[in-house]
C-alpha cells in the first residue's frame, strides 16, 4: 500500500518531476504548509524576494534566459495581487511560467475571507491558462497539465490557485503518465504549400526584408535565421523582443525597427518587396500608423499563434508554425540569390543616419558602448523600461541568444533587476548585467535584499539622469518642455544604498572614469550598484512619432 | 453582419465567463449568449450571436476563441443552412376584455399561454429571433410587464442531398 501525502508534499513531488529546481517565493498564511514541506525537499530551492512581483520578474527572468520554465510561490490575497504586474508582463512576452498561488480554505472561499482574492478571476485575461484547485486528488493532474500549457505552443503564463486545505489534506498522488486537453493542440509544422509560396516569394523578390520578434528567440531560430539571410542575402532586422536571434555586428543585421529602431531598419521597412516576419506581432511600436507600414511590400508572417496572423495587418502569405522548423523547411526550398542594389542602398542608409551621439560629457550610449566592449557582448542583459532600454538595444552587440531580457509587450518599471536575479540563479557561470533608470530601479530597488542575502552576484548599472528620462523626452517633444512628475530631484545615494544592503557601490560621473570603473565592478564579487550619472537632457533618437509613418523619424532628416 | 458562433467546450466551471471575458476585453459586442450541455457528457456548447461586419474580425473572435484551452471546437453558421430558435416568456396584461385577443394572437404564434390569472397571461413562444419580436410588438398594446429570453441557440441542418 503507498503512503498517503500531504498535498503540499505532493505539489513538491510534482514539481520534482517536471524538473523545477528553483522557485522565486514569498511566504505568508495560505501558504505555510507548502514551505514547511519544502523544508524537507532541499532539491527545491527557493529564493525569497522581498515583494512578491520581485518573485514573478525573476521566474521570468530565469525562464526567458534559460528556456526552462520559471516558478514563483506566493501566498492568497495580496500576495497573489502583487504577482498580477509580472504576469501580464510574462503573457505579453510569451514567457513560460506557472504562478502558484494560495488561496483560503475551501469552506472560507466566496465569503470575503481574511486574506481572500479570487487570483483566478483577476488573471484570467493574462494567463494562457489558470486553476482553481479545490480538490487534492486533482492536484497531479492539473500541475502536469499547467507546465505542459506553459510551455508548449506560443509560451504564456499559467496561474494555480491551491486552497490551503488542499495543501494540507492527505492523499495517495496518483501522477498522470498522459495529458488529455482535446482543444489544445499546437501546430508546430508549417503548411507546405504556404511554405512554397513562401519560398517562390523570396526567390522573387528584389528587396527582401527579415522581419524577426521574440518568436524566433524562444523556439531557438538562430541558426536557421543565420542560414536563410546568407543563403538570399536578405538583410535582417529585430524587434525588441527579436534582439538576440541574429547577431548585431552582422553585415546583414539592420539592428532595430520601429518607434526607436534604426533609419536604415524604417527605411528598408518602407522600400522592401517581401518583408518576412518571423515571430513577430506587428506591435504597435513597431509598425507605427499600420497604412504606411511596409506599403510595398508582399507579407509572409510566420507564428506559432494563428491568433497572430491577420491580427494587425493583412497577411499574403500566413504559415502557422514552429518558427524554427518553418524556417528550416523555407531554406530547404531556396537557391542562393543576391540582391547587390538593394544591400547597397541600405548601405547608404546606414552611412548616412547611423545610430550617433555626441561624445560630450559623461553620454549613456557611451556608457552602453563600453559595457558592451567590456562584455565582448557575451553578458546577459537585462533592462527596466524607458530611455537606457532603448539605449541599450541600439548600442549593445548582443552575440548570443536569450541574453536580452527586457520588458517589451508589457513596459514594465522594475521588470530588469528583478529578472537580472532570476537570470543569474539559471546562468551562475555568466555575467548578468541589469541596466536600469534611476526611475525604474526604485521601482523594485528593495530586491537589493535579495541579492545580498541569496549571494546573487548581479551587477546594476544605474543611468541616472535625475529624471523619468523617457516621459521627459515625450513632453520635450510633444508638451512644450513642461516637465510635469518626472524630475527625480531627490533620487537617493544609490552608493549608499547599496553599501546598506551590504551591496557594493561606485559613483561614475566623468567620462574618464568610465572603463577602469565598470572593469573593477565587473570584476567585484558579489552584486554591484554602478551609479552613473549621465547627460541629463540626452534623447533616445531616432524616433517616429507614435502612430507616425516609419520614415518619418525625429532625428532623421532626408 | 450578424453571425452564430458555435462553440464547443470543455464542460468546466468557468468557462463560460473565459469566453464571455475574451469578447468584451477584445470589444466584440455579444448580442446573445446561451450555454447548455451537448451530446457529449464532459462538453457543453455555447451558442453566441455577434456583429461582426468585417470578416477580419470574425476571423479573430474565431482564433482567439481557439486560443482558450477550453475551446476544443468553433463554427460560424451558415444562415441559411442552420435552424435558429429562441425561447422567450412573456407576462403581458390581460383582463377578462382582451384575454381572448391575446389568444388569438398566441394561436397565431403557434406559442402557448402557460399561466393564466385575473389580470395577465404568461406567453411561451420559441422561434427565431424576428418571430418573437414579432409576438412582442404585437403584444405591446396590451401591457408587457416581464420579458425573459434564453438567446438564440442554432444547429446546422445536415445536408439535404447524399454525399458521394
Amino acid at each position: 500500500m503507498r503512503v498517503k501525502n500531504t498535498g503540499a508534499e505532493i505539489l513538491l513531488q510534482c514539481l520534482q518531476r517536471e524538473g523545477v529546481e528553483v522557485i522565486f517565493g514569498y511566504p505568508g498564511g495560505a501558504v505555510i504548509p507548502i514551505y514547511d514541506a519544502l523544508y524537507d525537499y532541499p532539491g527545491i530551492r527557493n529564493i525569497l524576494v522581498r515583494h512578491e512581483q520581485g518573485a514573478v520578474h525573476a521566474a521570468d527572468g530565469y525562464a526567458r534566459s534559460t528556456g526552462k520554465i520559471g516558478v514563483c510561490l506566493a501566498t492568497s490575497g495580496p500576495g497573489a495581487t502583487n504577482l498580477v504586474t509580472g504576469i501580464a508582463n510574462a503573457y505579453m512576452d510569451s514567457v513560460p511560467l506557472v504562478a502558484i498561488t494560495g488561496q483560503v480554505a475551501t469552506f472560507l472561499l466566496g465569503r470575503d475571507s481574511f486574506q481572500e482574492s479570487d487570483i483566478t478571476g483577476i488573471t484570467l485575461p493574462i494567463t494562457k491558462h489558470n486553476y482553481l484547485v479545490r480538490d487534492v486528488k486533482e492536484l497531479p493532474r492539473v500541475i502536469k497539465e499547467a507546465f505542459h500549457i506553459a510551455s508548449t505552443g506560443r509560451p504564456g503564463p499559467v496561474l494555480i490557485d491551491l486552497a490551503k486545505d488542499v495543501t494540507t489534506t492527505k492523499a495517495k498522488p496518483e501522477f498522470p503518465e498522459t495529458i488529455d486537453l482535446p482543444g489544445y493542440k499546437p501546430n508546430y509544422v508549417g503548411n507546405a504549400r504556404q511554405v512554397k509560396e513562401a519560398a517562390e516569394a523570396l526567390a522573387a523578390a528584389e528587396r527582401p526584408l527579415l522581419y524577426v520578434g521574440g518568436g524566433a528567440v524562444i523556439s531557438g531560430a538562430q541558426a536557421e535565421l543565420l542560414k536563410l539571410a546568407e543563403l538570399t542575402e536578405t538583410p535582417v532586422t529585430t524587434t525588441l523582443m527579436g534582439m538576440t536571434a541574429f547577431p548585431s555586428a552582422h553585415p546583414l543585421a539592420l539592428g532595430m525597427i520601429g518607434m526607436h529602431g534604426t533609419a536604415a531598419a524604417n527605411f528598408a521597412a518602407t522600400e522592401a518587396d517581401l518583408l518576412i516576419a518571423v515571430g513577430a506581432r506587428f506591435d504597435d511600436r513597431v509598425t507605427g500608423r499600420l497604412d504606411a507600414f511596409a506599403p510595398r511590400a508582399k507579407v509572409v508572417h510566420i507564428d506559432i499563434d494563428p491568433a497572430e496572423i491577420g491580427k494587425n495587418i493583412p497577411v499574403d502569405i500566413p504559415i502557422v508554425g514552429d518558427c524554427r522548423m518553418v524556417l528550416e523547411m523555407l531554406t530547404a526550398r531556396l537557391t542562393a540569390r543576391r540582391h547587390g542594389p538593394w544591400l547597397e542602398r541600405i548601405r547608404g542608409w546606414q552611412e548616412q543616419y547611423p545610430l550617433r551621439y555626441e561624445p560630450t560629457g559623461l553620454k549613456p550610449q557611451q556608457v552602453i558602448e563600453t559595457i558592451s566592449q567590456l562584455t565582448g557582448g557575451e553578458a546577459i542583459i537585462c533592462t527596466e523600461v524607458g530611455q537606457h532600454q532603448m539605449w541599450t538595444a541600439q548600442f549593445y552587440r548582443f552575440t548570443r541568444p536569450r541574453s536580452f531580457v527586457t520588458s517589451g509587450g508589457l513596459g514594465t518599471m522594475g521588470f530588469g533587476f528583478p529578472a537580472a536575479l532570476g537570470a543569474q540563479i539559471g546562468n551562475p557561470d555568466r555575467l548578468v548585467i541589469d541596466i536600469a533608470g534611476d526611475g525604474s530601479f526604485q521601482m523594485n530597488i528593495q530586491e537589493l535584499g535579495t541579492a545580498v542575502a541569496s549571494q546573487i552576484p548581479v551587477k546594476v548599472v544605474i543611468l541616472n539622469n535625475f529624471y523619468l528620462g523617457m516621459v521627459r523626452q515625450w513632453q520635450e517633444f510633444f508638451q512644450n518642455r513642461r516637465y510635469s512628475a518626472t524630475v527625480l530631484e531627490s533620487n537617493p545615494d544609490f552608493v549608499k544604498i547599496a553599501e546598506a544592503y551590504g551591496a557594493k557601490g561606485f559613483l561614475i560621473d566623468a567620462p574618464g572614469q568610465l572603463r577602469a570603473t565598470l572593469e573593477e565592478a565587473f570584476r567585484t564579487a558579489g552584486p554591484v550598484v554602478v551609479d552613473c550619472r549621465v547627460d541629463r537632457e540626452e534623447n533616445v533618437l531616432p524616433m517616429v512619432p507614435s502612430n507616425g509613418a516609419l520614415n518619418h523619424m525625429i532625428g532623421v532628416t532626408e | 453582419m450578424r453571425h452564430i458562433i458555435s462553440t464547443l467546450v470543455v464542460h468546466r466551471s468557468g468557462v463560460l465567463v473565459r469566453v464571455a471575458g475574451l469578447f468584451s476585453r477584445r470589444g466584440y459586442n455579444i448580442e446573445s449568449i446561451a450555454v447548455g450541455r451537448s451530446e457529449e457528457p464532459d462538453l457543453a456548447r455555447i451558442t453566441i450571436v455577434v456583429e461582426a461586419d468585417d470578416e477580419q474580425v470574425l476571423e479573430q473572435i474565431e482564433k482567439q476563441l481557439y486560443k482558450l484551452i477550453d475551446v476544443v471546437k468553433v463554427n460560424d453558421l451558415p444562415a441559411r443552412e442552420s435552424v435558429e430558435r429562441e425561447l422567450a416568456l412573456i407576462k403581458v396584461n390581460a383582463g377578462s376584455q382582451t384575454r381572448s385577443e391575446i389568444m388569438q394572437i398566441v394561436d397565431i404564434f403557434r406559442a402557448k399561454i402557460v399561466d393564466v390569472s385575473s389580470r395577465a397571461v404568461i406567453v411561451e413562444i420559441t422561434g427565431g429571433a424576428e418571430k418573437i419580436e414579432a409576438i412582442i410588438a404585437l403584444l405591446k398594446p396590451y401591457g408587457i410587464r416581464e420579458i425573459v429570453r434564453t438567446g438564440q441557440i442554432a444547429i446546422q441542418r445536415t445536408p439535404k442531398k447524399t454525399d458521394k
